[in-house]
């Protein structure tokens, strides 16, 4: 006898709707699933309470099989992750994976502990300390918030006169969170570097983003054209993406003249409205697919617990 | 479908058919980022800044 399932109810986390977020429900939509779109802004979670209490969208949080994170606030969409994982709410991605890669500090200490390639990092927090962090890294070094993304705030340190300016402003005039300095070896890129995208256990495709700036970001102005995918390249942002609890993972890749490939950092909410074209590669279709697959999560399980802030909720498998 | 009105220089800002309630879109004549915050009848707002923790 044969049984029909009813397609999983799946929630979207989002601060607004942007390309991306089209694209996904387009995607959704081609494999009939209409998503319950979840605004940021209008929820009101009692933290004592569980999973059977109603979400904005009128349903209960504990009916949604799986929510797709993509909000473009971090700080929003990974307490939305930690909240549902926590109820056992599986999340793509996972908050034990986000938490990482949220923080580029936790992220050089994943990839270091894996063994995966990356530019030189040293972390110190006040002044002297830094300029010392700064010379051992060697001139011209990169200052970068642990925290923020798009290129935001990223200093290109040529001289310890600079290093001295940069940092009296972060420690005069910055939160806390850039008291925290994160200095990286700053690597002479060939006027582009990588994006790959990972989904799962496969890079489904990269491109190029080619800019005459430092600082590549297509936020920023770089240009993107397609990137073949070489065992190489998927073989380092495979091992890459599990060494920071794996899922949907958008990873900058530098290439250095005499390293080769080296892993600059890891964005778990990925944007790729400029990339789909170029790759040919139908991304929102990969990620929506990836949703729905039953055992998505495994990798997360199998994967030794992240660095990630003190004690994560749990994984977001659903017994 | 009415056209809105950009809420920062009151051009005409015509909708995409397939615009969604909450989708950021340009005004075409300032470039302000408005947020579609209703659909019927058609209403824009400026979205909202971006803030320190938005990104990737």
């Amino acid at each position: 006898m044969s049984m029909t399932h009813p397609a999983p109810r799946i929630a979207m986390l989002v601060t607004h709707i942007r390309p991306e977020e089209k694209l996904l429900l387009a995607a959704f939509a081609a494999r009939g699933i209409q998503p319950d779109i979840i605004l940021d802004r209008d929820v009101n979670i009692d933290l004592t309470a569980d999973a059977g209490q109603i979400a904005p969208s009128g349903v209960a949080w504990g009916d949604y099989a799986v929510a797709l994170e993509r909000c473009v606030s971090t700080s929003r969409g990974m307490y939305l992750q930690a909240i549902l994982n926590a109820w056992g709410i599986p999340t793509v991605n996972s908050y034990a994976t986000a938490s990482v890669c949220a923080d580029k500090l936790l992220t050089t200490l994943a990839l270091a502990r894996a063994g995966v390639p990356q530019p030189a990092a040293r972390a110190a927090f006040d002044e002297a300390s830094t300029l010392q962090a700064t010379a051992d890294i060697g001139y011209p070094a990169v200052y970068k918030p642990v925290t923020g993304s798009w290129g935001r705030l990223l200093a290109r340190v040529t001289d310890r006169n600079a290093a001295e300016a940069i940092i009296e402003h972060r420690l005069t005039l910055g939160s806390y969170q850039h008291h925290t300095f994160y200095v990286q070896e700053y690597i002479q890129k060939p006027g582009r570097d990588i994006r790959a995208f990972v989904v799962g256990d496969e890079t489904i495709c990269a491109i190029y983003r080619d800019s005459a700036h430092w600082i590549t970001n297509t936020a920023r102005g770089g240009v993107a054209s397609n990137c073949p995918i070489t065992p190489e390249l998927n073989d380092l942002c495979v091992r890459a993406a599990r060494a920071v609890g794996g899922g949907v993972l958008a990873l900058d890749v530098f290439e250095d003249a005499e390293r080769g490939l080296l892993i600059n950092e890891i964005n778990h909410t990925m944007e790729f409205r400029n990339s789909s074209a170029p790759t040919g590669v139908d991304i929102a279709g990969r990620l929506v697919d990836y949703v729905l697959q039953p055992h998505r999560q495994d990798e997360v399980v199998h994967h030794p617990a992240p660095i990630g802030a003190g004690q994560p909720v749990n994984t977001g498998v659903r017994s | 479908m009415l056209t809105p009105m950009c809420s920062d220089c009151g051009a005409s800002v015509p909708l995409p058919a397939d615009a969604m309630q909450n989708e950021l879109i340009t005004c075409p004549d300032c470039g302000a980022e408005l947020e579609i915050i209703a659909l019927n009848p058609p209403t824009l707002e400026l979205a909202p800044q971006v803030e320190e923790d938005w990104g990737e």
